[in-house]
């Protein structure tokens, strides 16, 4: 790989833009290109299919490396839940953020190594900018704090969005996104009550469950 | 994905004036330990970074990726199930993986 290659597969990487690399593995020349002009490409289908699938592959003797912008997530509450979601979630790839306007609750010391901002959901999120890559958590059960923040993601194209909360919750959070202007079919999109239904007990058994909910989601589709 | 930070590794040794080399998964069969696009950063000292095979075949990849480092030339290199004759370079899980080398930077 040429060096300006790799400046500008780290460049894109930065910006959080999905591109490939395309090698030819017999002689060993590159090219690399952007998810928005994949269809000019010679391989532009399979180009097409590798960005939504995420799926790097071999097509006869060009290797098509994809190079998806880095997972990301955002939970909204510095609670005890996002301390049990966070190490499994860094361990399977994701940049963390964590967003509570409390500032007792978002502390360096309880969130150690990860992004923290003490500030309200629609400051801060506008400025993260939310994307197809990027999942969000609602776990601080006070609608001032989680509704603005999944009226966003609403609005966005998160491919997950979970809400901590009881079935009866989730209703009146339904009901509140509705109030908001939100259509049935977008509210639909918010995973409540939150995580797969495995019979979680305790923040830990409550993370796994979330984490795999994400990641059906994420592999498999809604 | 993991191999991002990999490439960070790459562009960090090379600013130190090292010579560098990356190996990638292209093609897996069977129970590979890592998927296709899994990447190994290595140094020219033999220093490396990132995963492969989850450790069978790593001593392997970093031998030739010297090579391609010293020749300037990319290979690719097939690695299969363990046997008598292979048993240090072998996958123990009894997959197969195909491994794209090439020097970076050059």
């Amino acid at each position: 790989m040429k060096r300006e290659l790799l400046n500008a597969l780290l460049d894109a990487k930065r910006a959080r833009k999905a591109v490939a690399i395309i090698t030819q593995i017999v002689g060993g020349a590159q090219r690399m290109v952007s998810k928005e002009q994949s269809a000019n490409d010679p391989l532009g289908n399979i180009l097409e299919e590798a960005f939504r699938f995420d799926e790097s592959g071999l097509h006869e003797d060009e290797f098509v490396h994809v190079y998806n912008p880095p997972l990301r997530l955002v939970i909204i509450g510095a609670v005890h839940i996002a301390q049990s979601v966070i190490p499994m979630a860094v361990q399977a790839g994701y940049d963390v953020s964590v967003i509570d306007p409390r500032g007792a609750f978002a502390t360096g010391a309880r969130f150690p190594d990860i992004s923290l901002h003490v500030q309200w959901p629609d400051e801060i999120l506008p400025l993260l900018g939310l994307d197809a890559r990027t999942a969000l958590l609602a776990l601080t059960h006070d609608p001032k704090i989680d509704d603005p923040a999944l009226n966003l993601a609403l609005h966005s194209e998160c491919f997950y969005i979970g809400a901590l909360g009881s079935k009866k919750t989730q209703a009146s959070r339904c009901a509140r996104l509705k109030e908001m202007g939100l259509s049935d079919e977008k509210i639909t999109r918010v995973h409540g009550p939150i995580g797969l239904e495995i019979g979680a007990k305790g923040a830990t058994e409550i993370a796994i469950s979330i984490m795999a909910e994400m990641t059906r989601t994420l592999r498999l589709g809604n | 994905m993991a191999g991002n930070t990999i490439l960070d590794q790459a562009f960090s040794w090379l600013a130190e004036g090292r010579k560098v080399a990356l190996a990638t998964v292209i093609e897996t069969w069977g129970s590979a330990p890592q998927p296709v696009g899994s990447q190994l950063a290595i140094d020219g000292e033999g220093n490396f970074a990132g995963s492969v095979s989850g450790g069978c075949v790593e001593g392997a990849v970093v031998t030739e990726a010297l090579e391609a480092i010293a020749t300037g030339k990319p290979k690719v290199l097939a690695f299969g199930v363990a046997d008598e004759t292979a048993w240090q370079v072998g996958l123990a899980c009894g997959g197969k993986i195909r491994v794209f080398v090439e020097p970076v930077g050059l």
